[in-house]
């Protein structure tokens, strides 16, 4: 149908954005490196531009475009799951309780910053959120239901964030953590990139699995079971998917949020709203917005670098008012 | 007229509880090859729920086979080639093209990584054909009318082509003219092989399109035989609790309630 061709065109020009992004994530930095050197850099040893390159700027270009595909593909598919525009990972707390578990399991000295445990230990607390989000959300979904769970939830991750950096054993711990869940992508290694990744990548594989299954579920869950979509599985595997994800994006790289809710809804204008058609543009869209929050909060002047969580909730907010405006009729029909 | 009767799916004993309460009683129904079984009842009378179980969407107790097999040993994609489901309501809940909704009619058929093949391409015209929806293709579903949203998803249900369809209430928001197609249209499936369950409120047109016609009252199963047979003046006061007129035409009975009893 007529949309495969737009789409495919669509996705190659999506993916090219991701590439100039990249490229221009590896060039951004305070020391001045030209394209040449970067990419010399990047490829053979060039010494202290290899370091810098390699060591310096390729971990953060590396984590922004997993984070941002990641939490692009968990958005697109809670969506599909919920059957609503206005689900989104962390509206229901589920970075926060993924840092929240993180970082209780660091400030008590339990593991260290580098270990397995520490993207374990997010992927569990994001289980729980998640997990507990669709248990109450429902068999319907309604969108009150939704988003009533989704505040709960979201207070309850806040009041274990509170209680971690409340029993954090020193100040400097507890400021730590504070900073951490501001969400950054700074001074990471490539080691983080090994730990998260392969969950990010298992995530990805398990949600993309279900879009057929989102597809079936615009028709509700009846109409979905009768046509072969075991509804109760395709739950259960997108509260693993979306954990696996979330959780291990945000034991590396802090609470990013309202990626999820960004990238779909703005591939949506251009791929249609069918939810199996979003997975892929949602991913390559919270690719090109994560790396583009992060160009960004590099190139603003000043002492301290800006967070990158900052960045996306100040983008994001507003955005969710206004979708949140646009969905008022819904909202209103439901209550 | 009928080309042969064999059984397609059939439920015996049928209870369907939630919580403490009996929803359906003990149902016996078969739903045979090319018939066109209308079932009625008053509100809350347990018909949806009554099709749902059949269609294996609730937990029930007693048995339940489709086309021989016990409905329960059957994989989920099996039975959803088999028997297509129609429920009330006609939830649409992403703004997608009716060509694109139409086309999940054929979820059955695909295979994970299977581009739509010719033959679901037909299926999908047939059936936007038959509902009087291939106008809309290109339309957004969300931005019908009701009519047509349930149209719609008729042709979705219809696309599978599945040789048992149960639909709730296929023709609730429609105008008569549109009744009357759907009405026929149900009926002619149902004479070309299908066995057809349809729930449906308007008692002269299960009178006069029905092969079959079951009414249902409390859960329980009262009348189940041809539509003359069932659909008596007492009966009716009995189930509906309303007297009708009833005036033969050359098309069949017109029942016509008069007042509440």
């Amino acid at each position: 149908m007529a949309f495969d061709r737009q789409g495919s065109l669509l996705t190659l020009l999506l993916t090219a954005l991701v590439t100039v992004l990249v490229a221009a994530s590896l060039m951004t930095g305070p020391a001045h490196l030209g394209a040449e050197t970067v990419a010399k850099s990047l490829f053979s040893d060039q010494g202290v531009a290899s370091i810098i390159v390699r060591d310096v700027r390729l971990p953060r270009t590396l984590l922004a475009t997993l984070i941002g595909a990641t939490f692009g593909v968990a958005g697109a598919a809670l969506q599909g799951l919920l059957r609503n525009p206005l689900a989104e990972p962390s509206l229901f707390g589920a970075p926060q309780a993924a840092a929240a578990t993180a970082a209780g399991l660091m400030a008590f000295g339990l593991v260290s910053p580098v270990s397995l445990a520490v993207p374990l230990g997010g992927i569990t607390g994001a289980l729980l959120s998640v997990g507990a989000l669709v248990a109450i959300a429902g068999r319907r979904a309604s969108l009150t239901m939704t988003l009533l769970a989704g505040l709960a939830l979201a207070s309850l991750a806040g009041a274990a964030i509170a209680l971690v950096l409340n029993l954090a054993p020193n100040p400097y711990i507890a400021l730590e953590i504070a900073f951490w869940l501001l969400g950054s992508l700074r001074d990471r290694s490539m080691i983080h990139v090994w730990i998260a990744a392969p969950f990010m990548v298992a995530s990805w594989v398990v949600l993309a699995a279900n879009a057929r299954a989102f597809r079936a579920l615009t028709l509700g869950e009846d109409a979905a079971t009768s046509l072969g979509v075991n509804v109760g599985r395709v739950r259960i595997w997108v509260v693993i998917g979306v954990a696996l994800g979330v959780g291990a994006a945000v034991s590396v790289a802090g609470a990013i949020s309202f990626v999820g809710l960004v990238a779909p809804h703005l591939v949506r204008r251009f791929y249609g709203s069918d939810p199996a058609r979003t997975l892929l543009p949602s991913a390559l869209a919270g690719a090109a917005l994560l790396l583009a929050a992060d160009i960004i909060v590099r190139l603003v002047p000043g002492p301290l670098e800006i967070k990158i969580g900052v960045i996306t909730a100040l983008i994001g907010v507003p955005f969710f008012i206004a979708m949140i405006f646009r969905e008022r009729q819904v909202l209103e029909e439901s209550a | 007229m009928k080309p042969d009767l064999a059984p397609r799916l059939r439920a015996g004993n049928l209870t369907v509880r939630r919580g403490a309460r009996i929803i359906v009683a003990d149902a016996n129904l078969t739903l045979n090859a090319g018939e066109l079984t209308v079932l009625a009842g008053p509100n809350g009378a347990g018909k949806t729920t009554l099709a749902r179980a059949m269609a294996g969407l609730l937990p029930s107790q007693g048995s339940l086979s489709l086309g021989g097999t016990t409905l329960a040993a059957m994989s989920v994609r099996e039975r959803a080639r088999t028997l297509a489901y129609l429920p009330q309501g006609h939830e649409f809940h992403w703004p997608m093209s009716v060509e694109h909704i139409v086309a999940l009619g054929r979820e059955p058929h695909a295979d994970p990584f299977s581009q739509i093949t010719p033959e679901d391409r037909a299926a999908i015209q047939t059936a936007m054909e038959a509902t009087t929806t291939d106008t809309l293709a290109t339309r957004i579903v969300t931005t019908l009318s009701g009519g047509e949203r349930a149209r719609v998803a008729l042709a979705r249900a219809l696309a599978t082509q599945a040789s048992v369809l149960i639909a709730d209430e296929p023709i609730a928001s429609l105008d008569e003219r549109h009744q009357l197609i759907v009405m026929d249209l149900l009926r002619g499936i149902a004479h070309q092989g299908a066995a057809v369950l349809a729930i449906i409120h308007d008692l002269t047109l299960a009178a006069r399109f029905a092969d079959r016609v079951v009414l249902m009252n409390e859960g329980r199963i009262i009348a189940n035989d041809a539509p003359i047979a069932a659909l008596t003046p007492e009966r009716i006061a009995q189930i509906f609790n309303i007297s009708v007129h009833r005036i033969e035409t050359p098309d069949g009975p017109l029942l016509i309630p008069s007042r509440a009893l």
